[in-house]
């Protein structure tokens, strides 16, 4: 049942090299950097999304998330799901609003997976970008590289993602979109979604809590896939696979590595979601095609190479 | 690389790891090669090479004095001995 969230609002990675960063994010994925912070973060958003940044960059020693954001309709369903929360048992933290630039204050808590997640429901609205509000033209010039629409979703890998699971599907109202079980019937990846998407946050199960698989940019056609494809060659960027099609979701899709070596992923199309629709399940023994539906065979640094 | 008894050519631009994948060779395991995740983990024995950042989590102040590091990280500037971190990674089981 909604709860209030409405849709994924920003992730803060951290990078090794700020420059070398924003040369992967900014001029080849192709997001928009909005500003710099006085703490040195970068704050970055695809072209067609509203609120004023939806990916945030730290430079730092180690590379994978520090968090991803939610944000919610407003400020009262923000009180509510803060008490819930806490009463659900997560170690709760408030964030000042202003602590991010531009952003309303959030409500940090932690997860059996060891990852942390936020939820917000103010972020200044700046507008897609390159676009007048009314009237607006079918898409901006001057975009460059990729030119990733929106970030989408990120997959995180850790202990315990029953838990996880747990937490937002009954505290803050995400369903369960797609999954993957063992022959025991243990979930070994679900699909979560407060959308039509049918993932806006996916978690698989790994020995080690809080690792950071990919964050996912939404492109619109299977043409800007090859596209994303020829740059990556062009530019002698770290390949992981692709262009190929995912069994799960259906997703068609190319990975590749930030110079950090944080997984990012483009991808367009892909199955839908309504909250009245069983979960899509595959089945673990044949995790090969659930991943990679062309090779059907899964290649073993898909599962292993973390941040 | 010694423990494996293999050799390769790696030019100065390239780091060893990506001059192992020109060369066709499999003998240190290919992960991220941006100095994230750890996979590519080599010890050098003897040569001279120029580095760059790597992740804390994976190579510690004493792992760098001990001439343990990401083969994805750093550059040769001589001829180079080094042997592999054979790391165990978890298997996928695809029967």
């Amino acid at each position: 049942m909604k709860k209030g969230v409405m849709r994924p609002g920003h992730i803060q990675l951290r990078v090794l090299d700020m420059e070398e960063a924003l040369k992967h994010y900014r001029d080849l994925i192709g997001l928009i950097e909005v500003e710099r912070d006085d703490q040195g973060r970068a704050y970055l958003k695809g072209w067609t999304e509203v609120d004023k940044f939806s990916v945030v960059l730290r430079e730092a020693d180690e590379p994978g998330m520090d968090f991803v954001s939610y944000k919610v309709l407003d400020n009262e369903t923000l009180d509510k799901l803060h008490k819930d929360l806490i009463e659900y048992g997560c170690n709760v933290e408030e964030i000042p609003a202003g602590e991010l630039n531009g952003c309303g204050r959030r409500i940090r808590f932690d997860s059996p997976t060891g990852h942390m997640f936020e939820i917000f429901a103010e972020k200044e609205q700046t507008g897609k970008w390159g676009l007048s509000k009314v009237n607006p033209e079918a898409w901006p010039r001057g975009l460059k590289g990729m030119k990733a629409t929106r970030f989408d979703h990120c997959l995180l890998y850790g202990t315990n993602i029953a838990g996880t699971l747990d937490l937002f599907q009954n505290v803050l109202g995400f369903d369960l979109a797609e999954q993957v079980l063992d022959a025991d019937g243990t979930r070994l990846a679900g699909f979560l979604t407060v959308s039509m998407k049918a993932h806006d946050v996916a978690f698989i199960e790994h020995p080690e809590p809080g690792k950071f698989h990919h964050a996912s940019f939404f492109l619109n056609t299977w043409e800007d896939v090859l596209r994303a494809a020829d740059l990556i060659s062009m530019e002698d960027v770290s390949l992981d696979i692709g262009p190929t099609r995912h069994g799960l979701t259906h997703g068609k899709t190319i990975y590749f590595f930030d110079p950090s070596g944080n997984r990012s992923e483009v991808f367009c199309e892909g199955d839908y979601h309504y909250p009245d629709h069983e979960p899509v399940t595959w089945m673990a023994e044949d995790l090969g095609k659930a991943i990679f539906y062309h090779d059907r065979v899964l290649n073993e640094r898909f599962l292993t190479v973390l941040t | 690389m010694i423990n494996q008894n293999q050799e390769f050519a790696c030019s100065q631009e390239n780091s060893l790891l990506v001059g192992m994948e020109r060369f066709n060779s499999d003998c240190i395991d290919v992960g991220c090669r941006g100095g994230g995740c750890g996979v590519c983990k080599i010890k050098v024995i003897e040569g001279e090479f120029t580095s760059k950042r790597m992740s804390k989590a994976h190579i510690s102040e004493q792992d760098l004095e001990e001439g343990i590091v990401l083969a994805c990280r750093i550059f040769p500037a001589s001829d180079m001995k080094i042997e592999a971190e054979l790391i165990e990674l978890p298997r996928v089981a695809n029967d």
